[in-house]
């Protein structure tokens, strides 16, 4: 059973859409005790840093998250959710993110030239930086679905593949058992769903 | 690298998907559902869902045909036609749509594209227009492009993105169902005058009419067509094949 965490950002519906077309049983919650039952973790995400950092605190989930993740529960953050697994978020102020990876989460606009649209939105190809068991589907080049502003940098050992937009934009991000995606796999056709069966398929 | 998107629009009323021929002589194509998979397996990046429905009751056949597409897609969808106010928005993204576009909602209380873009973010928050050339300018018409309404429309394009419009989609009433390609002056007009993502549509004919778009519009980021795909007229993977051949961007 995989929880998708509920913390009243974003729309899940097309997330519970592609892991049932999967095969994979999924539970929208925000149930500390059904987190903790489950096999393996989604935060998702859409919207602001600080809005998403505070939900997080505020429910607690943030902190049940994290402690189910440093037990070696799988854990994959999808988007902003992907970027809530860092250090630190810039974006609109100064804000703290679960800190299961380091690195911090900043304009994509301080690395990409002038003239280049933002957010960065449409299909971009992936480019590899290590194996991660999430992209074992994968093939380097293949095409996945990114709207984002903002992008994790000085993600040191957990970087796993990027992307080109102007600059190298993280993309894919693997360390142990945490996982992130700043694309919408459940978003990018067959190659998305690929990387969700891969991470259903990882095993604490 | 970024690629150009391929969209095919499905423009559906009574449940069913119908094609517009200058905005006249709708005929039925077939199942929105299933023509929603198929493109989404064969190649297409984004899909939109034009709901052309009057009545309440066809405005809950549309909801359920959606909610039910967007179970079998898993590529962006937009939904666009009979977007009135946020609640609008909600019902819609609700159902799982990726992006709603406004079109004389945004026309009849320009105020809605702000209060949209405040509430679900500008991402989600698409401009259509459907433009016609009146002398030296572009005006914005109404009601399925049968009613000018006054507004310069390159004006009304970046006055929308100001308030919150995140990307645009560009309809040309004079090349539209004329199959002779895409409207090129409009759409650079339109390309210079704002920084976000811009759709062209209207004028498709052939493969070879969205070569000369993203040759002639390199800021251009998507080429939207209902028609010519839903007949078979353009294959998108032999599309997509013939752009990248081309050297523009496309996924394969």
């Amino acid at each position: 059973m995989t929880a998708i965490i509920d913390y009243g950002v974003g729309n899940l519906f097309s997330l519970t859409s592609s892991l049932r077309a999967i095969g994979a049983d999924s539970v929208v919650t925000a149930d500390p005790e059904t987190i903790h039952e489950a096999d393996r973790l989604i935060l998702p995400g859409v919207g602001a840093f600080g809005d998403a950092s505070l939900k997080l605190r505020e429910t607690g989930l943030g902190d049940t998250v994290k402690k189910e993740a440093l037990g070696g529960k799988p854990l994959l953050g999808i988007c902003l959710g992907m970027q809530l697994l860092f250090e630190t978020g810039y974006e609109f102020g100064v804000h703290p993110g679960l800190g299961l990876l380091k690195g911090s989460v900043r304009p994509i606009s301080e690395v990409i030239p002038e003239g280049l649209k933002i957010p960065h939105i449409g299909w971009n190809s992936l480019r590899f930086i290590k194996e991660s068991p999430v992209t074992r589907y994968v093939s380097e080049g293949d095409y996945v679905y990114f709207v984002h502003s903002y992008h994790a940098t000085e993600c040191e050992e957990s970087l796993a593949a990027v992307t080109e937009y102007g600059a190298e934009l993280a993309a894919v991000v693997s360390l142990g058992s945490v996982f992130g995606c700043q694309f919408h796999p459940e978003k990018s056709g067959d190659v998305g769903l690929s990387i969700l069966k891969a991470f259903v398929e990882t095993k604490r | 690298m970024i690629t150009k998107r391929i969209i095919p629009c499905l423009d559906v009323k009574d449940g069913r998907v119908v094609k517009g021929t200058n905005f006249t002589g709708l005929a039925d194509v077939s199942s929105p559902v299933e023509l929603a998979r198929y493109y989404s397996e064969n190649g297409a990046d984004e899909l939109v869902f034009y709901d052309i429905t009057a009545s309440v009751e066809d405005r809950k056949i549309f909801t359920g045909i959606l909610t039910e597409t967007m179970r079998q897609v898993f590529i962006p969808v937009t939904v666009g036609g009979g977007i009135n106010t946020v609640a609008d928005f909600d019902r819609v993204l609700k159902c799982g749509a990726d992006k709603v576009s406004v079109n004389s909602g945004a026309i009849n209380r320009p105020e809605l594209v702000e209060e949209a873009a405040k509430l679900y973010g500008s991402q989600c928050v698409v401009l259509s227009a459907d433009v016609k050339r009146c002398g030296n300018v572009y005006r914005v018409f109404a009601k399925g492009g049968r009613v000018d309404t006054g507004l310069e429309a390159i004006e009304w394009i970046r006055r929308c993105v100001g308030s919150g419009a995140g990307e645009v989609v560009v309809n040309s009433i004079d090349t539209d169902g004329v199959k002779k390609g895409f409207d090129i002056s409009l759409l650079k007009a339109v390309c210079d005058a704002v920084s976000v993502p811009v759709i062209a549509s209207g004028g498709a004919g052939k493969a070879s009419d969205f070569i000369d778009l993203f040759r002639e519009v390199p800021s251009v980021d998507a080429g939207l067509a209902a028609s010519v795909f839903h007949f078979g007229e353009v294959n998108i993977r032999e599309l997509k094949k013939l752009m990248s051949d081309a050297g523009i961007p496309a996924r394969l």
